[in-house]
């Protein structure tokens, strides 16, 4: 079960998209897991045949318990003990290594359990010298108890799914329709008042509210208070015209299908990444007690989930990507994160993030930075104000783009150099 | 467009983008984007899709027109209207 952010303790795996003897290759996404936050496609990180499932569908699992075994020689399939294929000598995740640090676990006491020896987090739990209690109420409660699998690939939103398990209403009798709209809430509620009822309650009642939104609460909660607890914020602010951006986005868009409009959120999230890439010392891990840059942007987007809850995916080397491909990206990630799937890696993979909560009417956002990332741009909503402009008084359409940084990681003086390049690049919006 | 079409469309259309929406209890007179959480890529995409099932152009500087149900649904009607004149 991989890590899949630094707020995963466990997942449930949902459906594997492979078997025994099967082929795979690195990347090929080979099962579908749920965490707290969302329904995750997880790929696979060798190539080789699948030996051995060790994880059946339906079950819920500490990070770190291997899934399957993959073998690389298929002639080695016979033998039930076929060596593992090699693995980088990393003893202990990242993650990992920060858990154990956070705990006070000396990681050269501490025996993997994990692939190929490698100390998972439940080890580094394990090991802790004080009893650490468990993050979880009622895991047992948890534990999906089992099911029928759902048919073929049919797509059941999150939040659906999780209605489902607590109606008691069959996933596999639902199928979405031929457009691939996901199964949706409401065609789970619809079939559960269909269902004759065993209990003798109303099944039309609303539900308690699910138990995903309160793990994800949890996992939020734990996330954002290590956070706090360790990275020593600042926070630097600058207001930021947005004239020239709506004056060419405007222009473009006139020719544009409402669907392949631009956005102003797509141009701040371009001119952050081209920003992190210039100003490089934003962009990557704390780890270690030292800076571990970035090799490439990669950009989380906080998204709001409907129903509740946060999730940060990344959209991938967005410093490269044009105004209108960002565009496209913005809306897959939105929408995958919201009803379908995300790939396993757009949870991890992220080196700085932006959160956008100008739709939401307010003036600017302070954000919380994502461990182990160094650093989170907020940006609030565009209006239109009073500016002096050229020793007139004119109206321009202005933005607040705030910065929280890790003064572990930068300095102040940094942190303004990195808003004023964010700023003069949305002067020049045609570079973007 | 007779306004019963045009409320049909919105609604549907709204129900697209805003899956768990009480409809129900929306007053006709209330901010959709305020009262149904819509982000501006959620607007984008109800105005893209009442774009292509009816056909009509809706330019950028229409949005603001659209900012109620009762006026998303008068717009599609006016717009329709011109569209035949």
């Amino acid at each position: 079960m991989p890590s899949l952010g630094a707020d995963m303790d466990e997942g449930t795996l949902t459906q594997w998209l492979v078997k025994p003897g099967d082929t795979v290759r690195r990347g090929d996404v080979v099962a579908v897991i749920d965490t707290d936050k969302a329904t995750v496609e997880v790929e696979c990180f060798d190539s080789g045949v699948v030996e051995r499932i060790m994880v059946p569908q339906g079950e819920r699992v500490p990070v770190g318990t291997p899934l399957a075994t993959i073998t690389t020689e298929p002639a080695q399939l016979p033998q039930p003990a076929a060596p593992r294929p090699p693995c980088p000598p990393a003893l202990a995740s990242p993650p990992v290594r920060e858990y154990a640090k956070q705990l006070g676990v000396d990681l050269a006491s501490v025996s993997g359990t994990g692939r190929n020896g490698a100390i998972t987090r439940a080890d580094v739990r394990r090991a802790a010298p004080v009893v650490t209690p468990e993050p979880r109420g009622a895991p047992a409660a948890q534990v999906a108890t089992p099911k029928a699998v759902e048919g073929g690939r049919t797509q059941v939103t999150p939040y659906a799914r999780q209605l489902a398990k607590q109606l008691g209403v069959d996933l596999a009798a639902l199928t979405s329709d031929s457009t691939g709209t996901p199964v949706r809430a409401a065609q789970v509620r619809a079939a559960a008042t269909h269902q004759p009822s065993t209990s003798g309650e109303p099944t039309t009642q609303s539900p308690q509210e699910p138990d995903r939104l309160t793990a994800m609460r949890l996992a939020t909660a734990r996330l954002m208070a290590r956070s706090k607890r360790e990275i020593p914020h600042y926070y630097l602010s600058t207001e930021i015209d947005m004239t020239r951006v709506n004056a060419l986005l405007r222009g473009r868009n006139l020719e544009l299908p409402v669907e392949d409009r631009v956005l102003a959120a797509a141009a701040l999230l371009k001119a952050t990444a081209v920003t992190a890439r210039r100003v490089p010392a934003f962009n990557g891990h704390w780890l270690d007690d030292q800076f571990a840059p970035g090799t490439a942007v990669h950009l989380g987007v906080a998204i709001s989930l409907r129903g509740g809850g946060l999730i940060a995916p990344a959209i991938r080397s967005a410093d490269e990507l044009d105004l209108a491909e960002l565009m496209r990206r913005l809306g897959d990630l939105v929408r995958r994160a919201r009803s379908g799937r995300l790939r396993g890696t757009e949870l991890t993979d992220a080196t700085i993030t932006v959160t956008n909560l100008g739709d939401l009417g307010v003036e600017s956002v302070h954000g919380v930075i994502y461990p182990p990332q160094v650093a989170l741009v907020g940006f609030g909503k565009l209006s239109e104000r009073p500016c002096a402009v050229d020793g007139l008084l004119g109206v321009r359409s202005m933005v607040t783009a705030t910065l929280s940084a890790d003064h572990r990681a930068t300095d102040g003086h940094t942190g303004a150099r990195f808003l004023s390049t964010l700023n003069e690049l949305l002067q020049r919006p045609e570079v973007l | 467009m007779t306004p019963e079409q045009s409320r049909e469309i919105v609604v549907a259309e709204l129900l697209r983008v805003a899956p768990d929406a009480e409809m129900d209890g929306l007053a006709p007179d209330t901010d959709l984007r305020s009262a149904l959480e819509l982000d501006s890529l959620d607007f984008q995409n109800l105005v893209a899709n009442l774009s292509r099932r009816t056909g009509l152009r809706i330019e950028e500087e229409d949005y603001e027109q659209m900012s109620t149900l009762d006026r998303c649904i008068s717009f599609l009607v006016g717009r329709s209207q011109q569209g035949h004149s």
